[in-house]
């Protein structure tokens, strides 16, 4: 059972409006039981776990906690949001936290995913569909860790789980027209 | 059974395997499976991370041209299904988010195209009994850990796929197929997804974890109905060995190809070459006892 509770009328500081405005999470839900963390496949990775993340969220905390290792470490899973015994939507709170890196231009973190994923969707705005080949290169160009798989490739390509050729048949008219309105709606707000 | 198939960007690439088997299987179990005229990607991992509104339209691009068809979506990626799912989920809760998207695609959707994943048409529209009436060969009691990861299980409101922390649906095929489904306490971890490049070592300590569980239940292989799951369950067992020493091998099956052999296709026609983990004790278990 979810329980609401009203949020006090003064001034919240830090990233918590933000967070909760993009996620759609009323963070105020969370009460540190952890399951979140306990779940969490990568927190035995990271120095933030999610339960961290949230309370530090609560305590005011600014730009500062976007460089927080788990904010690129984390997989997605969605372990935490399955288990949140509030209901809490911990992904998008880590979704959210992403997209504000990015706004703000935070740190890089290993592996650098950002990158990543601006190599994938830049194939997809292109062919209207990914194009390994062209995503591996851009990416391992940026990062500059070439030989990274390297060893892999001969037998990959021996069967066939890299396309030589860029994917045809795509509607590549709508994925530009939804690319385009997206970098409208981005510089809109800015 | 008609559906508008939905291949998704790895059935070209990295999971041409799964893309094979599938049509195989759907081939003989009378699944006419058309495919989606002009698909778009998803956007995947990629999308949501960066920005929500290209998350929902780029999914929504394809389901728009799926109600023009006046069939249900299916999808066979469990990344495409999560993501085509979740847009759907979006546009009908959120009227705000349903202009956006509308916008961005150049036309109204309101998220009602059904979209399911080839597991539920062949439990639900085809069914254990007209599958079993249809095997040429069994899987002899082979022992076989069924991996679902994360993508067709959460969030469990939106996808409404199985049980969340006990899904059974691959388990039932493989008991169908004279398997043996253990019980094991990886089902629904993670394996990394789409972090395997840019966080390889990530990845490789998940598939690990999940891989040397399975082993320890007994496992003689799994079976996965994700190409994300598929694809670092078994090419990072090569990079497992190369940081711990640990050699696994373990071959690492999509559901649909261990369904065509024992629905006696041969393995070159459901994309068993392709899989870096030998699966030849696979075969052989099953070949061993055909009984044409």
């Amino acid at each position: 059972m979810a329980i609401t509770i009203k949020k006090s009328s003064n001034e919240v500081e830090g990233l918590i409006g933000r967070v909760e405005e993009i996620s759609g999470v009323d963070l105020n839900l969370c009460y540190q039981c952890k399951k979140c963390t306990s779940g969490c496949p990568v927190a035995k990775m990271t120095k933030s776990p999610p339960s961290e993340i949230m309370r530090r969220l609560h305590l005011g905390a600014g730009d500062e906690l976007l460089g927080s290792d788990i904010i690129w470490a984390c997989v997605s899973c969605e372990t935490c949001s399955a288990r949140c015994p509030m209901g809490i939507e911990v992904a998008a709170v880590m979704d959210a936290l992403r997209i504000l890196a990015l706004e703000k231009k935070a740190a890089k973190q290993e592996g650098n995913v950002p990158l990543f994923n601006r190599a994938f969707l830049s194939t997809v705005r292109l062919f209207g569909r990914t194009y390994d080949i062209a995503m591996i290169a851009a990416y391992k160009i940026g990062t500059l860790k070439l030989m990274n798989d390297t060893e892999k490739f001969p037998t990959m390509l021996k069967k066939q789980k890299i396309a030589l050729m860029p994917p045809t048949g795509a509607d590549r008219k709508t994925v530009r027209r939804i690319f385009k309105k997206a970098k409208q709606n981005k510089a809109d707000k800015e | 059974m008609k559906y508008a198939y939905y291949p998704g960007c790895s059935a070209h690439s990295t999971a041409r395997d799964m893309h094979e088997s599938a049509v195989a299987v759907a081939g003989l179990l009378g699944i006419d499976l058309v495919e989606l005229p002009g698909w778009t990607c998803c956007g995947a991992t990629a999308a949501h991370q960066t920005d929500p509104v290209l998350a929902a339209s780029l999914p929504a691009a394809n389901l728009l041209k799926v109600r023009d068809m006046g069939l249900d979506m299916v999808a066979n990626c469990a990344a495409c299904y999560n993501r085509m799912k979740v847009a759907n989920h979006e546009v009908s809760t959120d009227p705000a988010m349903r202009k956006l998207v509308s916008e961005a695609v150049g036309r109204d959707y309101d998220g009602s195209v059904k979209v399911r994943h080839i597991i539920e048409v062949l439990l639900d529209d085809v069914g254990l009994d007209n599958i079993k009436s249809a095997f040429k060969r069994s899987l002899n009691g082979l022992q076989v850990a069924c991996y679902y990861g994360c993508l067709l299980v959460r969030p469990h409101e939106v996808t409404n796929f199985d049980d969340p922390e006990n899904p059974t649906s691959l388990d039932r095929l493989v008991t169908v197929m004279g398997g043996v489904s253990l019980d094991w306490p990886h089902k629904v971890e993670c394996c990394g997804g789409g972090l395997s490049m840019s966080r390889t070592d990530v990845v490789v300590s998940l598939t690990d974890s999940i891989v040397g569980m399975a082993k320890a239940a007994g496992a003689r292989c799994i079976a996965v109905s994700c190409p994300m799951c598929q694809i670092n369950l078994d090419m990072r067992q090569q990079d497992i060995e190369k940081q711990t020493g640990t050699r696994h091998d373990m071959p690492v099956l999509y559901i649909t190809q261990l369904l065509g052999l024992c629905l006696g296709i041969s393995p070159d026609k459901l994309g068993l070459n392709k899989l870096m983990v030998s699966p030849a004790s696979v075969i052989e278990k099953i070949e061993i006892h055909a009984h044409e």
